[in-house]
C-alpha cells in the first residue's frame, strides 16, 4: 500500500514517475481520438492498424541494420511502423471499397497477414547478428523497465499532437460518424474524413507501441470511448471523457504496477480501464444497468397500482399479490383485501379518467394527442384544465334511471 | 525429397495443412454472416484459458489445455453478447472490450505465476512450434507402414486430425440447416429452424478448431485461416458449394507454400535460418487473398455502378 501511494504521488523513483507520466498522457491520447471510430462503428479497425505496425518494427531494423546503423533507434523503428500501419489501414479501406468482402473481414485479413509477416521478419532478425539482443518482442506486449525520458517526450509530443487533431477535425468527424450522407451532401469529403480518423488512431497507436505494445493500445483506443458513452448523450463530450478516463486508467494502472513486481504496465494499465468500464456499465444515470433495473421497477409499479386501482373501481378482487402489497403500502387497502377511504376515492379517480380517455378519443378523431394514452400517463398531463372539463360536460354527471332502482 | 522429408517435414506439414482446413471450413460461414472477427476474438482469449487450466492443473498437459481453451472462448461469447445487450453496444466495440481484457488478464496472471519450468508464454501462443513437430522415429517412407514407428508420432497430428474430421462431419451433417439459416435467417425462422442454437454451434464449433490449431501452429495461423481462405473463395464463385471447395484448395495452398516457403526460401536465398512457418503460412494466405482481390471473377459487389469501382 505504502509503495503504491508513493507511486501515485511520483515518489517511486524516477523510472516509475516516468512511465505514469507517460501512460497517463498515452491514456489521454488514446482514449480522445479512439472515439470517433468507436461511434463510428469501426472500434475493430484499431485492432488491423495496431497488428499491422509488426512488420514495419521489423522492416525498420532489418533497413537500419543495414544502413550499417544499431537498428534500435526508437524514432526509427517507429517511423517504421507507422509506415505499415497506414498500408494495412489503406488496404482495410481499399478491400472494404473495392471488393463485396464486409469490413470485418478485410480487417481479420489484414491483421492475420501483416501481423504474420511481423513474425518472419522478427525469426529473420533473430538468425541476424546484431539481432539477438533487438529485444523488438518488447513490442508485442510493451515494456516500462527501460523507459527513457525520450520515449516520454515521444509520447507527450505525438499524444498532445493527435489530441490537437481531435479537437480541430470534432465537427466533420462528429458529423461523418452520425450522418455519413449528410455530411457528403454538404460537401465535406467522407472518405478522407474517415481517413484522417484511423490516421489519428495509427498516430496515437504507434507512440504506444513501446509502453503497452500493439496487442494491447487495442483497449486503450476501445474501452475509453466504450466508457465514456455510458455517461453523456453529446458526442463533444464523449471525447474529452474518453480523454480523462483513459489518462485516470494510464496513471492509475502504472502505479499499482510500480507498487509490486511481475505486474506488467501494459495489462495493468487495461484491467484498470476494464475495471471503469465495469462500474459504468452498472452505476452509469440514464444507460447503466442498475438505473434500467431501477426504471424497470418503477415502471412495474406503476402499472400494478393502476392496475388494482381499476380494479377496486370495478369491484373486482385482485389476487395478485404485488398489486396488493403496492397498494396495501400507499394505505389504499386493508391488509384483508378491502378498499380503504383513500383507495376508493383514488379508484374513482382512475375510473373516470378511462371515461374522459374514451371522450377525448370521440373528440380528437387523430391520434396524435389521444396516442399519447397507455394506460399510465396522467389525463391532466395531456390535456388542458379547460379541455378536461369539456370532457366532462360530455359525459354528464350521474343521471337518475328509470324502473325501479 | 527422401526420409529427411519423411521425419522433419511431414508432419508439421499435416498439421499445417489440417489445421487450416479445420479454420476454414467454420470460416466460410463466420464470413458470410459478418461474424469473421469472431474468430479473432477467440484466438485472443485462447491465451487465459490455458494460462488458467495450467493453474489448476499445473500440468501442461493437452486436454486440460484445450478445455481451459475452450471454457475461455465460451466466457468470451457469452461476455461479448452479455455487454452488447446490457451496455446497448454496437458488437465490434463490445469484442474490442472483452478480448483486449481477457488477453490482459491471462498476461497478467502468466507473469504473477512461475512458468519458467514449462513451455508456455505468450510468443509461443502467438506464434506456435509448428517446427518443432517432427517425427522423430521416421526412417523414411518405410516408416508410415511401422507400428512402432506411427505410435511416435506427434500427439498433435492426431488431436488435430480428429478436429478436423469432426469440422467436416459436423459441417456435412448440418449443411442445409447452415446455409438456410445465414443466408436468410427470417426464412429459417419461420420454418421452424432453431437459428440462435445453429449460430451459437457454429461459433463452438469455430472456437474448437480454433483452440485445437492453436494448440500446434499458433494464434496466428488461426486468424489468418478463419478469414483469408474464404474470403478468397468468396471472390472466386457465388455458389457456397464450390466456395467452400475453394477455401479448402486455398488452405491446403497456404499450409503447404508457406511451410516450403518458411523451410527451404531462406536457403534458397544463401541464408542458413528457417523463418516462422506460421507467419509465413499466414503471408502466403493473404498473398492469396490480394490475388483474388484484384483477379477474382466474382470480386466487386453486385450492383456497383462503374464509376464507383473504378
Amino acid at each position: 500500500m505504502g509503495n503504491f501511494l508513493s507511486a501515485l504521488l511520483l515518489q517511486a523513483g524516477y523510472n516509475a514517475a516516468l512511465v505514469a507520466t507517460g501512460s497517463a498522457l498515452l491514456g489521454f491520447a488514446a482514449g480522445a481520438s479512439g472515439t470517433f471510430l468507436f461511434l463510428r462503428k469501426r472500434a475493430l479497425v484499431s485492432d488491423a492498424v495496431a497488428h499491422a505496425t509488426l512488420p514495419g518494427v521489423g522492416l525498420a531494423f532489418i533497413l537500419m541494420v543495414a544502413l550499417g546503423g544499431d537498428g534500435r533507434s526508437l524514432l526509427g523503428l517507429l517511423a517504421g511502423s507507422a509506415v505499415t500501419a497506414a498500408l494495412g489501414l489503406l488496404l482495410v479501406e481499399w478491400i472494404a471499397r473495392r471488393t463485396r468482402l464486409s469490413e470485418d473481414a478485410a480487417i481479420g485479413a489484414v491483421l492475420s497477414v501483416f501481423f504474420g509477416v511481423g513474425i518472419v521478419l522478427l525469426t529473420v532478425i533473430q538468425t541476424m547478428s546484431a539481432g539477438r539482443q533487438a529485444g523488438l518482442e518488447s513490442f508485442l506486449l510493451g515494456s516500462t523497465a527501460g523507459m527513457l525520458f525520450q520515449d516520454a517526450v515521444v509520447i507527450a509530443v505525438g499524444g498532445t499532437l493527435a489530441v490537437l487533431a481531435t479537437y480541430l477535425l470534432r465537427r466533420p468527424m462528429t458529423l461523418v460518424a452520425f450522418d455519413p450522407e449528410y455530411a457528403a451532401a454538404s460537401g465535406y469529403d467522407v472518405r478522407r474524413i474517415d481517413l484522417a480518423m484511423m490516421g489519428l488512431v495509427m498516430a496515437v497507436t504507434v507512440i504506444g507501441l513501446k509502453l503497452v505494445g500493439l496487442i494491447l493500445i487495442v483497449a486503450m483506443l476501445i474501452v475509453p470511448p466504450v466508457t465514456a458513452r455510458f455517461w453523456t448523450e453529446r458526442a463533444g463530450r464523449v471525447v474529452w471523457i474518453a480523454g480523462a478516463l483513459g489518462g485516470v486508467a494510464g496513471y492509475l494502472g502504472a502505479a499499482i504496477s510500480a507498487s509490486a513486481p511481475a505486474l506488467p504496465t501494459g495489462p495493468i494499465i487495461v484491467l484498470v480501464a476494464a475495471g471503469l468500464f465495469l462500474l459504468s456499465l452498472v452505476l452509469a444515470p440514464a444507460r447503466g444497468v442498475a438505473a434500467a433495473l431501477l426504471r424497470h421497477r418503477r415502471f412495474q409499479r406503476r402499472v400494478h397500482r393502476r392496475q388494482g386501482l381499476l380494479a377496486l373501481a370495478r369491484s373486482e378482487p385482485i389476487l395478485e399479490r404485488y398489486t396488493l402489497r403496492v397498494l396495501r403500502a400507499e394505505g389504499l387497502v386493508r391488509p384483508d383485501g378491502v378498499a380503504t377511504e383513500a383507495g376508493r376515492a383514488q379508484a374513482a379517480k382512475v375510473a373516470r379518467d378511462e371515461c374522459r380517455w374514451d371522450i377525448a378519443r370521440q373528440v380528437h378523431q387523430d391520434a396524435g394527442l389521444t396516442g399519447r394514452y397507455d394506460g399510465l400517463t396522467p389525463i391532466e398531463e395531456v390535456f388542458t384544465a379547460d379541455e378536461i372539463e369539456a370532457f366532462d360536460s360530455r359525459l354528464g354527471g350521474p343521471r337518475p334511471v328509470g324502473g325501479l332502482a | 525429397m527422401g526420409n529427411e522429408f519423411v521425419q522433419f517435414s511431414l508432419t508439421p506439414m499435416l498439421i499445417g495443412i489440417l489445421a487450416a482446413v479445420a479454420c476454414a471450413l467454420p470460416g466460410n460461414f463466420l464470413i458470410l454472416r459478418r461474424q469473421a472477427l469472431i474468430g479473432d476474438a477467440i484466438s485472443h482469449v485462447v491465451l487465459p484459458g490455458i494460462v488458467v487450466a495450467f493453474l489448476v492443473t499445473g500440468t501442461v498437459a493437452a486436454i486440460p489445455m484445450l478445455l481451459g481453451a475452450a471454457g475461455a472462448a465460451l466466457v468470451a461469447v457469452v461476455l461479448i453478447e452479455a455487454i452488447k445487450r446490457l451496455g446497448r453496444i454496437e458488437p465490434g466495440a463490445a469484442m474490442g472490450v472483452t478480448f483486449t481484457t481477457l488477453f490482459a488478464a491471462g498476461v497478467l496472471i502468466l507473469e504473477q505465476t512461475d512458468t519458467s519450468s514449462v513451455h508456455l508464454d505468450v510468443e509461443h501462443a502467438l506464434m506456435g512450434n509448428l517446427e518443432s513437430l517432427i517425427w522423430f522415429r521416421a526412417k523414411g517412407w518405410g516408416s508410415l507402414l511401422d507400428p512402432v514407428a506411427l505410435a511416435a508420432l506427434p500427439d498433435e497430428l492426431g488431436r488435430i486430425a480428429v478436429v478436423c474430421a469432426l469440422v467436416v462431419v459436423l459441417m456435412i451433417v448440418f449443411w442445409r440447416w447452415l446455409k438456410i439459416s445465414t443466408f436468410d435467417e427470417g426464412f429459417a425462422q419461420a420454418v421452424g429452424l432453431p437459428v440462435t442454437a445453429i449460430g451459437l454451434g457454429l461459433v463452438a464449433t469455430a472456437a474448437v478448431a480454433a483452440v485445437a490449431a492453436f494448440d500446434a501452429v499458433g494464434s496466428i495461423i488461426v486468424i489468418a485461416m478463419f478469414i483469408c481462405p474464404p474470403a478468397a473463395a468468396r471472390l472466386v464463385t457465388n455458389r457456397l458449394e464450390h466456395q467452400v471447395m475453394w477455401s479448402v484448395v486455398f488452405a491446403v495452398l497456404s499450409a503447404v507454400l508457406g511451410y516450403v516457403f518458411a523451410g527451404y526460401g531462406p536457403l534458397w536465398f544463401g541464408s542458413q535460418n528457417a523463418v516462422s512457418a506460421a507467419g509465413m503460412i499466414a503471408a502466403v494466405s493473404g498473398v492469396i487473398l490480394g490475388l483474388a482481390c484484384l483477379f477474382g471473377p466474382h470480386r466487386s459487389r453486385v450492383g456497383v455502378g462503374r464509376e464507383e469501382v473504378l
